[in-house]
């Protein structure tokens, strides 16, 4: 689920928060909470670091709200501060550099062929009620490259559109389809041949049925 | 011109979010009518990206949003706009 922006709460909230009613900014930052936190979480890797750099997220938004132009969404600025905050704390790691949204990788290289079936059966959303579906789907989405990682999560997770996606990583709208793209092939390879036991078996047949 | 099976998939992610022109939205229909694998690959690829959009795939930790404005609280207390 994602909370559509509403600009003009947002200006009217800002105001208001900066004239001094500071405890409007509870209000503000609510609908940005869960899109930070994974946003920080696809980046860091960490539980416990995520929540704590997106708590700091939320702090230096505070802090810095008189900065904010109004020439992006509001939640596109907060994921920009958040992801500076990822960045600046995967440099302090040290971490490698693949790991880093900065890092450049040839986007033309890489196997993408899919899993080949010769027919699907749709798994329902029901299914994730069972508990080990949602762990498949995270593993596969932890186990990709970290440029991929970060657009599935906004695009696809937070149902973020391609131009806001683009902004908050800082990246093109072309790279942010071509990164998507890549990502949902690998996560089809990945995934589709073990969704298949989720799926509702026909009455009477056994296995799966052409 | 008849696309192949590979010209399909480099195009899948597209199709699905409703961003490939109207020629070659027919092309690959055209193509699906008749490939059982592109229509296997174009189904299960719509199917995980439905899936994943499900908020019980992604929770928050427990407690996160309460933790999160405790924390803004003090801040909140601490510093002026």
């Amino acid at each position: 689920m994602t909370t559509a922006s509403n600009p003009e709460f947002e200006a009217d909230c800002i105001r208001r928060i900066l004239a001094g009613e500071k405890q409007l900014f509870h209000d503000l930052i609510r609908p940005s909470e869960r899109a930070i936190y994974f946003l920080l979480l696809s980046l860091l890797r960490n539980e416990a670091e995520a929540e704590d750099a997106a708590q700091e997220t939320a702090i230096k938004v505070y802090l810095n709200l008189a900065k904010f132009r109004g020439d992006s969404q509001f939640r596109t600025w907060v994921l920009s501060i958040a992801r500076n905050e990822g960045l600046g704390r995967l440099r302090k790691q040290g971490s490698r550099r693949e790991d880093s949204l900065d890092a450049e990788i040839d986007e033309g290289s890489g196997d993408y062929t899919p899993a080949i079936l010769t027919s699907w059966r749709e798994v329902p959303s029901e299914a994730l009620e069972r508990k080990e579906l949602g762990g498949l789907l995270r593993k596969a989405i932890k186990g990709l490259p970290a440029i991929y990682r970060n657009v599935v999560l906004l695009r696809d997770i937070e149902e973020m559109d391609v131009r806001e996606t683009a902004a908050a990583l800082g990246i093109t709208e072309g790279a942010v389809k071509v990164r998507l793209h890549r990502a949902r092939a690998l996560l089809q390879r990945e995934l589709a041949p073990r969704l298949k036991g989720f799926a509702p078996q026909r009455k009477g047949l056994f296995g799966w049925g052409a | 011109m008849r696309i192949d099976c590979k010209h399909v998939w480099e195009h899948i992610s597209a199709y699905i979010d409703g961003e490939v022109d109207a020629e070659l939205r027919a092309e690959i229909d055209r193509h699906l009518e008749t490939c059982e694998i592109c229509s296997a690959v174009l189904d299960s690829t719509r199917n995980v990206v439905v899936l994943m959009a499900d908020d019980r795939v992604f929770e928050l930790p427990a407690g996160f949003s309460q933790r999160l404005h405790e924390r803004l609280e003090k801040e909140l207390e601490l510093a002026g706009p």
